[in-house]
């Protein structure tokens, strides 16, 4: 696996390097001049009103919360993924499908319950 | 929006009232692209969905209605161009028959043909307009290149007819400046042929789209009753379901000489009233022009286009007329009056956009942001007509 | 990678260790990948103008570079290297700074795990599509970073939109790409594609009816995952002014704008790595396969910029609504049906 990360590394220092370079250029060649009207928070034409610092819409909440139920079912989802190919040619593809049958079948009743509840509505 | 039973799930609570969120206070305009101009919306908001709208206008004003008293009758017509710079001949068209009827001017029937040539071919390129923004508030791009195509058509008729192409000034007290350069006749059939084919081109790429049709349908309803406490006039009543039109109900010039129908909203994907409804009779009342244009082209007349027996400097005689004709926004109103003089004593204008703009204070609360700039933008408003 | 440390080997000789080589050709093949996402970046945008220019019935681009206006985004870079860099006094300035960057290096790193061709793949990660669904949620967070550090209430509503529907979609998407996973038994984006030889019926998405579902999930997911049109509501120019990115200038704009550009192409080359065949030519032997799988990769661009420019948005609501309670449930549809069907037709692949 060590040896597998060390593109990854290059990949993300070239990646910074670049972008420090490039942003670095524009720094060069672009001008500075900044003003107080210039450096204002752009709300249409008007000066702003409020902060923006509040408790937001709070169904975005109720998004991330389903994301992290959803994704971590995907994440357990993928190993099981890799070893049904083998399952299906020691001849156990059903267990292996009952079993996963199982653990989705404890999710969706999750997912129906939410669904119902109304956490899906947006009104 | 209303409670849905989905919303009080098993478990007995409403979740939206377990979790709130404080409200926002965010200007939408006056530089916003979905304002359609310089107008400004103070919206509170949780975020997506909005809790109050208040319409904040003003930001073109110019005093047209106050020069009009410094200027002598023909002269305020220029001004009248800069109101709905969409349709500035609509506009004209207000401002003309107001006079002429406090005059008791007999306008020449050539005048009279053109004029209606003129304004219906004025009310489709407002109406594309208004069709191809309004798909772009809904983030279709396209339609409003291909909508910007077809009034360019319209644009090229006009601007070889009265040398501009935004302002015209081609109306005038007693009929017209000058007569139609030759082949106009043609020119316009064959827009007209061209148009009549286009518009079921826009109703496969954006009406019946399915995307669209839920974005639109069942949003923004405005019923007749709010319309009628706003006043609201144009696309905005007839898409409530009543097919009001001054040219059919209030005839002014010669449109009761021609047959022409009143499309309204029937609630055909949705709830009479919709953003679809008001944005379907704009499309529809594009045929209807269609229609009329080729009546009138057919039976355009020969003859002068100025009334002959009226003097360069005009004096209206005293009195107060209020006139109203039906511009592309809906219905435009002079109340002019006069003191004998050269110049009008006072002029107010009513315009369709102020009344029809100001339902969203009635009907934004509840709605989502995104259906809010679809409303606005199924209103169909021009700011230099608020504002005037 | 394979070709570049076989490379250096051979230039080398014995003179590199394993280390040394492994360096060497992954520094390589970074800058070869990063050198591919800024010029398809700049490929594409060109290409957005002209596909909407075509669409809409007029040019696009036609003056810069004689031709049809191929020099056009050179000279946008250019222009923006040359525009001032605005922080905002308001924003919060470490996370503005920052922002752009997550979303770009986070955009790049994922790039490290396509195979364009056979052993041309910067890391061969026996994780290769879990590694890519992982790197690319990066963006996410970018997007927030940079929504709530502008501290401009268009950038947080962008932001919580964007945030909301990148996290959304991608449930769908890593679905969509399980069935696919449950035929080759490995995540290796090498073994995905190799196991796809031997013309198009043997590629994934004909492979049984599930799969051609979730293709079509994953293509329209994918969509929403770089916020592109019907699905840009991050953005919505109409409604949001420019979404996250509405008090980001200059080079700091340029990162997001060619984020979006190869985020684009990257989700189109997961495509056609996974489902597509990859390099492999439609019948035959391998042939070019470099080249075979770009010219995917771009039909399924140029599908992406045609939708774009015929359809309306969505609203934020429904766009949740077709995620959660069409796409998840399909999608999980897909992966029991998949496993039925080779349950029931025996096969292993």
């Amino acid at each position: 696996m060590s040896a597998q990360a060390i593109p990854i590394l290059m990949v993300v220092g070239t990646a910074a390097l670049l972008s420090l370079l490039f942003l670095g250029l524009s720094g060069w060649l672009g001008p500075y001049r900044p003003n107080s009207l210039k450096s204002t928070t752009y709300e249409c034409g008007v000066p702003a009103r409020s902060t923006v610092q509040i408790r937001f819409f709070v169904r975005f909440f109720l998004v991330a919360l389903l994301f992290l139920l959803f994704d971590l079912e995907t994440v357990f989802l993928y190993p099981w993924a890799i070893l049904f190919r083998s399952m299906v040619a020691e001849g156990r593809a059903a267990f292996a499908l009952g079993e996963m049958g199982a653990f989705v079948a404890v999710l969706v009743v999750g997912f129906v319950y939410v669904w119902k509840k109304g956490g899906l509505e947006w009104q | 929006m209303s409670e849905t039973a989905a919303g009080r799930g098993w478990g007995g609570q409403d979740v939206r009232r377990e979790l709130h969120s404080e409200l926002l206070e965010i200007n939408m305009g006056p530089q916003h692209p979905a304002t359609h101009g310089v107008l400004r919306l103070l919206v509170r908001t949780d975020g997506e969905i909005v809790h109050g709208v208040t319409a904040h206008i003003g930001y073109l004003h110019r005093c047209a209605e106050k020069i009009a008293e410094g200027c002598d009758w023909r002269q305020w017509m220029v001004y009248t161009d800069r109101f709905d710079y969409l349709a500035p001949i609509n506009m004209n068209f207000g401002y003309a028959v107001a006079v002429e009827r406090m005059l008791g001017v007999q306008v020449p029937e050539r005048a009279e043909h053109i004029r209606i040539i003129c304004a219906e071919l004025q009310r489709i390129a407002s109406h594309l307009i208004a069709i191809g923004t309004f798909g772009l508030d809904m983030g279709a791009w396209t339609p409003l290149l291909y909508c910007f195509r077809e009034r360019e058509e319209i644009l090229n008729i006009l601007e070889r007819l009265t040398g501009g192409r935004m302002l015209y000034n081609y109306f005038d007290i007693g009929g017209l400046r000058f007569d139609a350069y030759d082949g106009f006749e043609r020119d316009v059939l064959a827009f007209v042929n061209i148009m009549e084919q286009k518009i079921p081109e826009y109703d496969t790429l954006l009406s019946y789209n399915k995307i669209f049709i839920e974005r639109t349908a069942d949003v923004g309803v405005i019923d007749l009753a709010t319309c009628l406490a706003y006043g609201c006039t144009g696309p905005v009543l007839r898409g409530a379901g009543v097919p009001f039109d001054c040219r059919k109900d209030d005839p002014y010039s010669i449109y009761d000489r021609f047959e022409f129908d009143i499309p309204y909203g029937e609630g055909e994907q949705g709830t009479v009233g919709d953003c679809w409804d008001r944005y379907m009779v704009r499309m529809r009342e594009m045929y209807e022009s269609c229609r009329i244009i080729r009546q009138a082209v057919d039976a355009l007349p020969g003859g002068p286009v100025k009334a002959e027996d009226l003097k360069k400097l005009v004096k209206v005689p005293q009195g107060s007329l209020y006139t109203r004709t039906e511009s592309s926004k809906g219905e435009i109103g002079y109340h002019v009056f006069a003191d004998g003089g050269s110049k009008p004593f006072r002029t107010k204008v009513r315009s369709p956009s102020f009344s029809n703009l100001h339902v969203i204070e009635k009907v934004g609360p509840g709605m989502m942001l995104s259906d809010l700039v679809a409303t606005v933008g199924s209103l169909d408003i021009v700011l230099g007509e608020i504002d005037r | 990678m394979q070709v570049m440390t076989d490379l250096f080997a051979r230039i080398f000789g014995d003179g590199l260790s394993s280390l040394g080589l492994l360096v060497a050709g992954g520094l390589t093949m970074a800058l070869i990948m990063a050198l591919v996402m800024a010029s398809c970046a700049i490929v594409f945008t060109w290409a957005e103008r002209k596909v909407a220019g075509f669409i809409q019935s007029r040019y696009g681009p036609m003056r810069v570079g004689r031709w049809h206006g191929v020099l056009q985004p050179v000279a946008d870079m250019v222009k923006i290297l040359g525009k001032e860099d605005i922080v905002p006094r308001d924003a919060d300035k470490p996370l503005f700074m920052l922002a752009p960057f997550v979303i770009f290096v986070g955009s790049l790193m994922a790039w490290a795990a396509i195979p364009f061709a056979p052993g041309f793949i910067a890391a061969d990660l026996d994780l290769g599509l879990f590694y890519i669904f992982a790197v690319s949620s990066a963006a996410t967070i970018g997007i927030l970073m940079a929504g709530w550090a502008s501290n401009n209430k268009w950038s947080l509503y962008g932001a919580a939109r964007g945030a909301a529907q990148a996290v959304s979609y991608e449930i769908p998407l890593a679905l969509a790409c399980i069935p696919v996973v449950m035929i080759t038994g490995s995540l290796n984006m090498n073994d995905i594609v190799i196991a796809q030889q031997g013309g198009i019926w043997r590629w994934h998405f004909l492979h049984d009816p599930f799969l051609f579902v979730a293709f079509l999930l994953y293509f329209v997911a994918s969509i929403a995952e770089v916020n592109r049109g019907p699905f840009d509501l991050p953005e919505t120019e109409s409604e949001l002014v420019a979404g996250y990115h509405t008090e980001y200038t200059g080079m700091r704009f340029a990162f997001f704008f060619l984020a979006e550009y190869a985020n684009l192409f990257l989700v189109s080359c997961v495509a056609t790595a996974v489902f597509l065949g990859g390099w492999q030519p439609l019948f035959g032997p391998v042939f070019l396969p470099g080249l075979v799988f770009v010219i995917k990769a771009v039909l399924l661009v140029l599908l992406q910029m045609w939708l774009r420019w015929t359809l309306p948005r969505l609203r934020v609501d429904q766009l949740m609504h077709v995620c959660w309670k069409v796409m998840v449930p399909l999608a999980l549809v897909c992966v029991l049906g998949a496993g039925i069907w080779m349950l029931a037709t025996g096969q292993a692949g």
